[in-house]
Parts: C-alpha cells; sequence; structure tokens
C-alpha cells in the first residue's frame, strides 16, 4: 500500500509526513513526528487521552485519520507551555495535584483549554459536562475539576 | 486500502460503484474509524466526501427550511443560533451523541447511516418531518428519513448510494419541538429509550404533532396513535394519558443490559409526556 504525503500545521510548524491512509492522526503525530505527548487510551473514542485540536475543534486523533489533517491545522499539548513558562492550566494541575499517573493529563488540559477559550467562566457542571469524554482512573475527577475552575479564576483576573 | 478525496458526489457514486470490494463513505469517521479499529470492517476503498463543497454548510432553503452538509458535526449544529431556535429538539438530540470530543466530529447523516435504533439524533429528524437527499449513479432522489433506518446497523440504501444532503422543512408558526432520552446515567450513554416529539398550535390546541420513540423497536418509529392522542387537545390530563397508552402500545423492545423490555415499555409512556410537555411549552413560547 502506498504512503500519501501529507501537508499541516502542528503547533504553528508546517510539517510533512507520509501516512498509510489507515493511519490515524495520532499514530502520526507519536510516530511519524514524534509528538508522543498525545496518548492512546482506548483507540476509540471512548477515554479522551488523545485530544487535540483539529483546525480549532476538539477532536479525538484517534478517530481522524492522519490523511485527513492535509491543509488542517493541529494542535496539541506540546504546543500549550510558551517554552519553560506552563499554561495557567498546566500550573495549577501541579498546584492541585490534579494528576497522580499522567496518562490522561495531556487530553484534559487540551480539552480543558477548549473549553476555557470559548468560555472564560464555566460553572462546574458546565466544566464536569465538558470533559466527560476524559476519563480518569486515578484522581477521581474533583481535583482535576477543582484546577480547571481555579485556573479559570486566574485567567479572568478574578483569582 | 484505497483513501479517495472526490470532489463532487456525483465523483463519490462513480468511485464506489467501481469498486469491487467494502466500501465506506466517510464523513466525521467516528463510527467507520472504530468499525476498522475493531476490524468490524476493513474497507477496500475509503471515500472521504469533506472535499465535496457546501458539505460543511448549514443553509436556509427558499422556503425557509434547513439544508444541512453531511460533514456539518454536532458542535456546529449547537451553535447555530437561527437552525437552534427553529428546530431545538433536533439539535438537542444530535448533542446528546458521544462527548465533546466526538460531537467535534460526529454528523447527523453518519448517526442515521449507523443504523442504531438507539441513535439519539434520528428520532428528532423523524418528528421534524426530515428528508434525506440519497445519490447515486442513476440521479438522486429525496427519501423520508423515516424510510431510511432497515434495522439494527441496516439501512435501505443499496451499495453505492450515499446520501448527499438533509433537509428540514420551514418551521412556521407556533411549532416546537424536543427529544429526551432516558439513560441511568447523566451523560455519555445509549439511550434505553428516546422520543421526540413535534407539534403546531393553533390557540392553545395542538393543530398538528408528530411523536418518534427510538431504542424501543428494530429502528426507530414513528408512532401515528401518540400524535393523534394530542392533537386537537390542549395537553390536558387525559391527552397525556392517551399519549402514554398509545406509546407503551407502540414499543416492542427487546430485553439487554441496559433495561429489560418491560422497563422500556413503561419508560415509553412517561418520556413520551415530558417530551410533549417540552415541546408544548416551546411552542407556546415560539408563538409570543
Amino acid at each position: 500500500m502506498s504512503k500519501i504525503h501529507v501537508t499541516t500545521t502542528v503547533n504553528g510548524d508546517t510539517v510533512e509526513f507520509l501516512a498509510d491512509p489507515r493511519e490515524t492522526l495520532l499514530d502520526c503525530l507519536r510516530d511519524r513526528l514524534g509528538l508522543t505527548g498525545s496518548k492512546e487510551g482506548c483507540g476509540t473514542g471512548d477515554c479522551g487521552a488523545c485530544s487535540v485540536m483539529l483546525d480549532g475543534r476538539l477532536v479525538s486523533s484517534c478517530l481522524v485519520l492522519g490523511v485527513e489533517a492535509e491543509g488542517k491545522t493541529v494542535d496539541t499539548i506540546e504546543g500549550m507551555a510558551r517554552g519553560d513558562d506552563l499554561h495557567p492550566l498546566q500550573r495549577k494541575f501541579i498546584e492541585h495535584a490534579a494528576l497522580q499517573c499522567g496518562f490522561c493529563t495531556p487530553g484534559i488540559l487540551v480539552a480543558a483549554k477548549a473549553l476555557l477559550d470559548q468560555n472564560p467562566d464555566p460553572s462546574e457542571s458546565e466544566v464536569r459536562y465538558w470533559l466527560a469524554g476524559n476519563l480518569c482512573r486515578c484522581t477521581g475527577y474533583d481535583k482535576i475539576v477543582n484546577a480547571v475552575m481555579d485556573a479559570a479564576a486566574e485567567m479572568r483576573g478574578a483569582a | 486500502m484505497h483513501y479517495h478525496t472526490p470532489a463532487t458526489f456525483e465523483d463519490a457514486v462513480k468511485i464506489a460503484a467501481a469498486c469491487g470490494g467494502v466500501t465506506r463513505f466517510l464523513a466525521g469517521g467516528t463510527d467507520v474509524l472504530v468499525q476498522m479499529r475493531a476490524g468490524a470492517v476493513i474497507p477496500d476503498d475509503l471515500i472521504d466526501l469533506k472535499h465535496i463543497p457546501g458539505v460543511r454548510d448549514i443553509t436556509r432553503t427558499p422556503e425557509g427550511g434547513w439544508r444541512i452538509g453531511i460533514a456539518v458535526a454536532g458542535a456546529e449544529l449547537g451553535a447555530h443560533d437561527a437552525l437552534c431556535r427553529d428546530w431545538p429538539g433536533v439539535v438537542e438530540g444530535m448533542e446528546l451523541v458521544g462527548s465533546t470530543q466526538v460531537q467535534g466530529r460526529a454528523t447527523l447523516v453518519g448517526n442515521l447511516c449507523n443504523g442504531s435504533p438507539a441513535a439519539d439524533s434520528v428520532p428528532g429528524l423523524v418528528a421534524a418531518g426530515a428528508t434525506v437527499t440519497v445519490t447515486g449513479v442513476n440521479g438522486s432522489r429525496e427519501v423520508p428519513v423515516a424510510e431510511i433506518p432497515a434495522g439494527p446497523g441496516r439501512t435501505v440504501l443499496q451499495p453505492g448510494e450515499v446520501i448527499s444532503a438533509i433537509s428540514l422543512p420551514p418551521r412556521g408558526e407556533n411549532g416546537g419541538d424536543a427529544y429526551l432520552r432516558f439513560i441511568p446515567r447523566t451523560e455519555m450513554d445509549i439511550a434505553v429509550v428516546g422520543c421526540a416529539v413535534n407539534l403546531r398550535l393553533d390557540g392553545d390546541t395542538i393543530s398538528e404533532a408528530r411523536v418518534a420513540l427510538g431504542a424501543v423497536a428494530p429502528t426507530v418509529i414513528t408512532v401515528q396513535a401518540a400524535a393523534d392522542a394530542i392533537i386537537g387537545t390542549t395537553l390536558d390530563d387525559a391527552a397525556l394519558e392517551a399519549l402514554a397508552d398509545a406509546a407503551r402500545a407502540a414499543a416492542t423492545p427487546i430485553s439487554d443490559k441496559r433495561g429489560t423490555a418491560e422497563f422500556r415499555t413503561h419508560v415509553s409512556g412517561v418520556m413520551a409526556q415530558r417530551v410533549a410537555r417540552l415541546a408544548y411549552t416551546r411552542a407556546k413560547g415560539a408563538g409570543k
């Protein structure tokens, strides 16, 4: 099976890779581009560990083919910090101990950022519903929700 | 697997017709990619429809209805204020499908073509009287959404046929629609029973109604007797009781891990009443 040449923008950089048409965007990010922050939990769109932004829309990268990324804009966890400056969500996750094993964390951070970008002042309920597709087997979610709420407050300048 | 990106639906069906093996059309991919991964369906040819102009558009028709492209994701429906005003029941059904991430990709037509009797977006479309454009090598035809499902995982579409658009009729005056489902948790689950009601009022009296039930038969069903039970009434207690009776009588569910047949039958009546009240309230609001 011949591979297809894909040109796309990942975290602001133009990148190219060769993809088997059956490969998911997640596989391409991890195996072709070395961006291993996005994780594969289930591979069937249930767990959210592979969450990325595709043309500004939150998606599971395991449910997108790599070849579908042609000409699109992809934003992953690797693009969230600015150099050594962590995004407020990342700092608050550390502060609140909102992770244990950390496997779900990149996906939750990407998903939470997508929420705060469109709703800077979500209620706790809104945070919980928005993140319903991001599974965490360690924390019991309370610390994650607290961290997102606190980050939102800081980003609004209300903390 | 060959990956195709046709620029028109005519080309898409030509490719499908020329392919000898297993063919799948790709829009949101939230079912197709899962089936591919599970090994349930390994397409020889995958035809990505998202390069066809207009498939991401929601447009008002000259008659005042809506034409929705086949690749419009649930999140995009929910963000469309005018469509949400006209058909809140259709939109809220679609928005119940999957997580935020799935909403970024999953489509109405995909939910329909996946063929699940429990598909959350289908009862709302059926109650609204939505139609789809079915395109094949010999041209296109309009088909009511209600006629597309043929059974669990099956549709009436023939090999090589594809749905190229979905259309909602003009909302018109004093109308309201709604969809609710019963699930044992609050989010991220599959309907045990789903119900959609679309109705129109003349003053306080229901002049038109359509009731659809999901997850209680091999396909989503239209329940004419349930509509008849509330047409000509003000949705008083007697009408609501007759509505529940008709919904229960129409339900022919199976028992599975999500609920027994007896429970599903009972809940069909409960959901029909709740959804009818919600649609009625919306229709009253729309009339002001």
